[in-house]
């Protein structure tokens, strides 16, 4: 199967730590914690990626992690990202950053921050990523238009916070943000162990994308906001990262090439690591990423599926993770026979949303990260 | 926000955007947030133009040297800037 790959790497995304101070009980990152930093990819490495992605035509980059505030050469690799040609766009909790170093950051050639939020007040923002960090984050986002850099607010959603989001819109508004996601959250990772509890109801959803309108007819130019709704609640799948291995690549803290950041979880594939192969060979010829690129690896129904084009099958991750299978169907589709799987899951969800429910959250840290390894090994044994 | 005189004011590319010649793409690009604009011929020779502060009728002016003989020069390039005004590519500049 030897085809000439036409796609362009739009998208680098560069996770350049797992290394994180907030404990976001949804993110996407691996339950596994990296118990040391020492096999991060060195200040060289990375420039060496962002060379090879900026060669094969990426121009957008994405600093992320972890939290990439923790990387102590972000500077250095902001620079020489720039002179690159890249459009270069920071994503952060806003822990570590300062008004001084946002300048320093500006001067290197940032164009763009985007700051998360887990809750829409102080308490909650704390319960919810188990950090008291909501004054700060504030604080920061007053600096970053201040300093007129272009910011994005993030607030990530689930059915322990959806009904907070006209009260985070409201303050978004009178912080004179331009652009606000919604984005609910995605079920990897920590987010998929903890899913009965971030799950949430259709009456939930559909209160807070009525808020939502509301909020864009009022602000309408002065305000961006988009919601992203969790797609267990659609009848058609979403591409994966628009389309495998056609526009997004990501690079992990230890130099694995990822098609999507949850890729790890499909048992059986390999990851190719840029200390051992060039980007461009990752990109064009490796087995990973020409395995689901296309529509070659289909099987029934996508396969003869006249709308199997639109959206490629969906995701491969959430296939392996709902049929066992990742290439399957994305069991979202409603054509898919293992549609009732996800039926299934959404029925539980409809109980009404309850404030003690976060005590059932399995916060991200390194001793939950022991805790469920230990449970692995007990069930393996 | 945007809202200015094309004929009067002076103007230049807005400084959220990063403006730049793709190899890859073979095409000028506007960058932002998380996205690209691909620009055709025309509008790049337009927007290069504006990455130092210049007024409508020196961009005609410009323009009519580098392309002497085109037809309809200043109709595309007034329909061009109301459009790049409206999508804020380009902003007022203070005197």
């Amino acid at each position: 199967m030897d085809k000439t790959n036409t796609h362009i790497p739009m998208w680098l995304l560069a996770e350049l730590t797992f290394a994180c101070p907030v404990q976001c009980p949804y993110c996407s990152n691996p339950l596994e914690l990296s118990a040391s930093r020492k096999n991060e990819l060195s200040t060289e490495e990375w420039i060496r990626v962002m060379r090879d992605a900026r060669k094969l035509g990426a121009v957008q980059l994405g600093f992320s992690g972890g939290e990439p505030l923790v990387r102590t050469d972000l500077e250095e690799l902001v620079v020489e990202a720039k002179s690159l040609g890249f459009y270069i766009n920071l994503i952060t909790s806003s822990i570590g950053l300062t008004a001084e170093k946002i300048a320093v950051l500006k001067k290197a050639g940032l164009g763009h921050i985007q700051i998360s939020f887990q809750g829409s007040n102080r308490e909650s923002n704390k319960l919810l990523g188990g950090t008291d960090s909501f004054d700060h984050k504030m604080a920061m986002t007053k600096e970053v238009i201040k300093q007129e850099l272009a910011l994005g607010l993030n607030f990530v959603l689930h059915r322990q916070n959806l009904h907070q989001v006209e009260e985070f819109l409201t303050m978004a508004q009178s912080l004179g943000a331009e652009f606000v996601e919604l984005a609910n959250c995605q079920y990897y990772g920590w987010g998929l162990h903890n899913r009965e509890h971030l799950l949430p109801s259709q009456a939930q959803l559909i209160e807070a994308e009525r808020v939502t309108n509301e909020f864009r007819d009022k602000y309408k130019g002065h305000m961006d906001v988009f919601f992203v709704a969790p797609d267990y609640y659609d009848d058609r799948p979403k591409k994966c990262s628009n389309g495998w291995g056609t526009t997004f690549m990501t690079v992990n803290p230890e130099g694995e090439v990822l098609p999507c950041q949850a890729a790890k979880v499909i048992p059986g594939l390999e990851f190719p690591n840029v200390r051992d192969h060039t980007l461009t060979d990752i990109w064009n010829k490796s087995d990973l990423f020409n395995r689901f690129r296309g529509t070659d690896w289909m099987t029934e129904p996508c396969k003869s599926c006249p709308e199997k084009e639109i959206d490629l099958g969906g995701c491969r991750c959430q296939a392996f993770m709902l049929t066992g299978d990742a290439t399957n169907a994305d069991p979202v589709c409603s054509l898919s026979p293992h549609h009732d799987k996800v039926l299934k899951i959404t029925e539980k969800a409809q109980r009404p949303y309850q404030e003690d429910e976060t005590q059932k959250l399995m916060f991200r840290n390194p001793g939950n990260a022991k805790k469920l390894k230990a449970e692995k090994s007990e069930l393996a044994e | 926000m945007s809202e200015f005189n094309l004929e009067t004011a002076s103007f230049k590319l807005n400084p959220r955007y990063q403006f730049q010649w793709e190899e890859a793409q073979q095409c000028h690009v506007l960058l932002y947030p998380e996205g690209l604009i691909k620009l055709s011929g025309s509008a790049a020779e337009i927007l290069q133009r504006c990455q130092a502060p210049t007024t409508t009728a020196t961009l005609v002016n410009e323009l009519n040297k580098a392309f002497p003989g085109a037809e309809g020069l200043t109709d595309d390039v007034n329909e061009f800037l109301a459009d790049a005004q409206q999508q804020v590519w380009i902003v007022q500049v203070s005197d």
